[in-house]
């Protein structure tokens, strides 16, 4: 009988506490979709065409996000030139050069804690480093920002992908007589190019979104500017400034770049997912 | 013939060595730009905040007053905001990713893993400024609305704890902020807590289920004690993240200079005083207050980080002498 009872409340514990992991993983998912039936709702009933035409309105007025939408994409770009060829050649440095070295050891350990560190600390710096040299602030400004957090990113995946090019393709090339660099970009690149195209497209997800580091050195632009030197629109700025003011067309306008954002980045990242998965496949 | 034939391949071999020379001086040279990022960071900050830090001293960490016009400045506020949220976002995260991590390595059916875990890693992809969105028209409203005031009738008047649900039930303030910080930093830590977890070897678990014990037994007695310290590593990790979140807070927790222990209370974050007031900020001590103020943001969130990349090191390096 006694035996009976233990039995009973181990039992009760286990499947307690099973549920109790269902309840969690049904308690994380219903915030997904709460969030992205929000963002769709709001965003669709905001939508209209005239977004892509028009330019941010002033205060109370109508308008659309096109001066912003282009910004956002010149900066996105400008970074994503100025961080992959520096990402990739130093995830090489640290999976082809720097194993077991001190100085790659330390490079990892200091790449990983600046890719969880807070990106409004980035604005600070570049606004440090250029704004406050230039005198004001530019799109030149934030797209550095926006490339400094974008860095740990490739260089982290590119390392890990190049890791999982098999030693014996190394040696082959290096036995064929080929120079390191050749067996680099022609054997190990080219073994892990899905992989670091992964490692992009995520970084550039990461980065479309990010709103802090260009409050301190894009800032905004109330009118269409393509000037490097000048403050340029973006969206992520743009719908801050909108959200928290008083209007309702101002609302309406954050939700509409809102919806923007979180397609482009949902879909950037769904297409990271599938390639990084039949890199996943190809390797096993 | 011969020595033509040799000069020329005497010179290719050359030019190789040149180019090999050049390309490794060029990845260590791009992977040395982590290190000046990092350091640049470091001394830019403090010479940015010098003026702040020597004029006030120490008593600039302890000191609640925050007043641009008299310039008199201390960081007590937004240090306290800071940790109060991230320990609320703790608070709430923690359990949560355990159970999410639990229910992908061990509950769910094979065929459910792969699609839950990626709607769960999609919570990360999900930008802060939509969470801010979100949380300011619809989460911020709902909770003033329905969940503080029952709250506030049921715990108000309780003895210790009553003092947490003072205040009006704005919807804004310490408590939204706390929660969405922690629907933020699940993701990351379910993912690590669900990798470590998958580093338990099978035949620990099969040996403690051969023994009768419950699925259960097995993550409480087999799994966690193997994989404490990674779990803690992702802990730490989902730490750094929330100390550090700018927008989705700066949404949400009420951008007040006041020292409240009540949950309802807005409050300021240093990030969210940052990202509120640096390019509005007027004369240069309140700008060198603030740079000052994201100094000790930065310095908090590199030890916690350093510490969860340690633990899951540690963890790491076992591994390999075990197997």
């Amino acid at each position: 009988m006694k035996m009976d009872w233990r039995y009973f409340r181990r039992r009760t514990l286990n499947i307690f506490n099973l549920t109790g992991s269902v309840i969690a993983t049904v308690f994380g998912l219903v915030w997904l979709f709460w969030i992205l039936w929000t963002t769709l709702s709001y965003g669709f009933a905001a939508f209209d065409w005239t977004l892509f035409t028009q330019n941010t309105p002033a205060p109370g007025g109508s308008g659309g996000l096109a001066n912003s939408i282009v910004g956002s994409l010149i900066m996105v770009g400008l970074a994503t030139v100025i961080g992959t060829p520096i990402g990739v050649l130093a995830g090489t440095y640290l999976a082809e050069y720097g194993k077991g070295s001190f100085m790659g050891g330390s490079i990892h350990f200091i790449n990983d804690i600046l890719l969880s560190a807070p990106s409004i600390i980035v604005g600070l710096f570049v606004y440090e480093l250029v704004v406050i040299r230039l005198g004001h602030f530019s799109a030149l400004a934030g797209a550095l920002a926006l490339a400094i957090i974008m860095l740990p990113v490739v260089i982290r995946t590119t390392e890990e992908m190049l890791r999982l090019v098999p030693n014996t393709l190394r040696e082959a090339a290096l036995a064929l007589g080929a120079p390191r660099w050749k067996m680099i970009t022609q054997v190990a690149y080219r073994g892990a190019l899905s992989g670091i195209l992964t490692g992009i497209l995520l970084a550039v997800a990461r980065i479309a979104g990010e709103t802090a580091p260009l409050l301190f050195t894009a800032l905004n632009n109330q009118f269409w500017s393509t000037d490097l030197m000048q403050p340029m629109a973006n969206l992520p700025v743009v719908i801050f400034q909108f959200a928290m003011s008083p209007y309702e067309q101002w609302h309406a306008l954050a939700w509409a770049g809102s919806l923007l954002i979180t397609l482009s980045v949902l879909a950037l990242s769904i297409a990271a997912r599938t390639l990084l998965r039949n890199v996943r496949m190809d390797q096993s | 013939m011969n020595t033509d034939r040799s000069e020329i391949s005497d010179r290719a071999l050359r030019r190789q060595r040149l180019l090999d020379r050049v390309f490794e001086a060029a990845t260590i040279g791009s992977a040395g730009i982590v290190l000046v990022i990092l350091t640049g960071i470091i001394v830019s900050l403090f010479i940015g905040g010098w003026q702040a830090l020597s004029t006030f001293g120490p008593a600039f960490l302890t000191t609640d007053e925050w007043n641009p016009v008299t310039e008199r400045f201390g960081a007590l506020v937004p240090i306290f905001g800071t940790l109060a949220s991230s320990l609320i976002a703790l608070l709430i995260a923690v359990p949560i990713s355990f159970g999410i991590a639990l229910f992908l390595t061990e509950v769910a059916p094979l065929w459910l893993r792969r699609p839950v875990g990626t709607a769960i890693e999609l919570l990360a992809a999900i930008p802060s400024i939509i969470y801010g969105m979100w949380g300011l028209f619809v989460f911020a409203p709902m909770l003033s609305e329905n969940v503080q005031p029952w709250l506030q009738t049921h715990f108000g008047d309780a003895p210790l704890i009553g003092v947490l649900f003072q205040g009006a039930p704005l919807g804004i303030g310490m408590l939204p902020a706390g929660i969405i910080l922690g629907i933020m930093i699940i993701p990351f830590i379910t993912a690590i807590m669900r990798d470590v977890f998958l580093t338990t070897p099978k035949f620990l678990k099969e040996s403690a289920y051969g023994l009768g014990a419950t699925q259960w037994e097995v993550v409480w007695n087999v799994v966690l004690p193997f994989t404490r310290i990674g779990a803690v590593g992702g802990i730490f990790l989902g730490l750094g993240r929330a100390l550090g979140e700018t927008m989705a807070v700066t949404f949400v927790i009420g951008n007040t200079h006041r020292l409240s222990m009540s949950l309802f209370a807005p409050g300021n974050s240093i990030s969210s005083t940052l990202a509120n007031e640096f390019t509005e900020a007027v004369g240069d001590m309140h700008t060198s207050s603030l740079i000052a103020l994201g100094l000790v943001l930065f310095m908090i969130t590199f030890v916690v980080l350093a510490l969860a990349k340690l633990l899951l090191l540690s963890l790491e390096t076992r591994e390999g002498t075990k197997t």
